[in-house]
């Protein structure tokens, strides 16, 4: 099956009905996706940590979200994974693109890929990289994962997992 | 008027309401003037009060109000072209533009210049935006409430702070607290 919409399915049998998105180009097949289903409320954000501030009133509200975001983000959004998501212990499930690794085309993007493992570290998020298209098998336990112990956790998506950058 | 007493005079319409309060002394304030397990104070996080009550808004039929400033919607501009395009009929953002940074000790915020918050909204896409003298707030509230519209408002004020103890709840008593007045 298309790794877009596994995703998007683990999503919905896992009750995430909230979804907000900046975009990546590796993430724009899943954000369609996402877009599509009527079982998930798509609200595109325009900045990360807004996002997050969108996820956490949608759960207190009683509904489950989840971000889908660059890695480069994780520099726009320490502070409010400190201060707001992990201070009211919430759950975030974060599906990150992880750009700056092996086939990366874009010099600069490497830049925030070789923080990325280190902040997320720093911050104890929960980190999962999926490197070959055979680990998103994981994906549905993440999602468990997270509901079951309220946390931001974080699943890195490198470009080998999403099949490389096509023709540059 | 200062923000704190605008908040003692529509604290008998909060009451009944979600509320979600800035960040620092807008905080402090409501919460010694009218604790409420319905209100949930930002304890940091500046800026997210209007992205918080948005999610909360969108996420559940009941009416939310979020507290909001001025130099904490100028800190995350982008959330006004986000409830422009997704205003649900049962969000009201009230922003108290008081044109500083009243937590911090006043500092002018660029609303006591020339920008207009509420000219910003309606350019974000915004149908349905008053901006309101401090004296006016509890009459236009209770009016964008009985309108059923979602709603943005901008109310001027002057500068200043009331002197009101820190709130030391922990973070997730104060949610979950707030999550089963949500719920219930
Ligand atoms: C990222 C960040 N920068 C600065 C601060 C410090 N800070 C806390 S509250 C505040 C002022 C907020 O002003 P406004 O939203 O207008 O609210 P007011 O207190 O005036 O009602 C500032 C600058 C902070 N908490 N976080
Ligand atoms: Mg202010």
């Amino acid at each position: 099956m298309n790794i877009d919409k596994k995703i998007t399915n683990d999503l919905v049998a896992n009750e995430v009905s909230f979804v907000t998105t900046v975009p990546c180009k590796q993430l724009a097949g899943v954000i369609e996706e996402v877009d599509k289903r009527d079982e998930i409320f798509h609200i595109p954000s325009n900045k990360e940590d807004e996002g997050m501030g969108l996820c956490a009133g949608a759960w207190m509200g009683g509904k489950r979200p989840a971000i889908i975001m660059q890695n480069t983000a994780i520099g726009v959004t320490i502070n409010t994974l400190a201060t707001l998501i992990q201070y009211y212990r919430m759950p975030l499930p974060m599906l990150i693109s992880y750009r700056g690794e092996l086939r990366e085309p874009v010099a600069c993007q490497v830049e925030m890929a070789v923080h990325t493992k280190a902040l997320l570290a720093q911050m104890n998020v929960p980190t999962y990289h999926f490197h070959q298209q055979s680990d998103v098998e994981e994906f549905d336990a993440i999602l468990k994962y997270t509901f079951m112990c309220n946390k931001p956790v974080a699943i890195l998506t490198d470009a080998n997992f999403w099949g490389g950058y096509g023709d540059q | 008027m200062i923000r704190s007493e605008i908040l003692k005079e529509i604290a008998p319409i909060l009451r009944d309401q979600l509320v979600v309060c800035n960040i620092g002394i807008p905080s402090q304030e409501l919460h010694a003037i009218d604790d409420q397990p319905s209100n949930f104070y930002m304890l940091g996080t500046m800026g997210l009060a209007s992205s918080i009550g948005l999610g909360l808004a969108l996420a559940q039929p009941k009416t939310v109000i979020s507290i909001d400033g001025d130099g904490s919607v100028l800190t995350n501009l982008g959330t006004l072209p986000t409830i422009g395009n997704n205003m649900p009929p049962n969000y009201i953002l009230m922003i108290i533009d008081n044109g500083s940074y009243g937590s911090t000790g006043d500092q002018p915020t660029y609303t006591g210049k020339k920008t207009d918050l509420a000219a910003m909204a309606r350019a974000a896409g915004c149908d349905d935006v008053v901006e309101v003298q401090d004296v006016d707030t509890g009459k236009a509230l209770q009016a964008a409430i009985d309108s059923g519209k979602g709603t943005v408002m901008v109310v001027k004020c002057d500068s200043g702070n009331a002197k009101m103890p820190v709130i030391t709840m922990d973070p997730v008593v104060i949610r979950d607290r707030f999550m089963k007045a949500v719920a219930s």
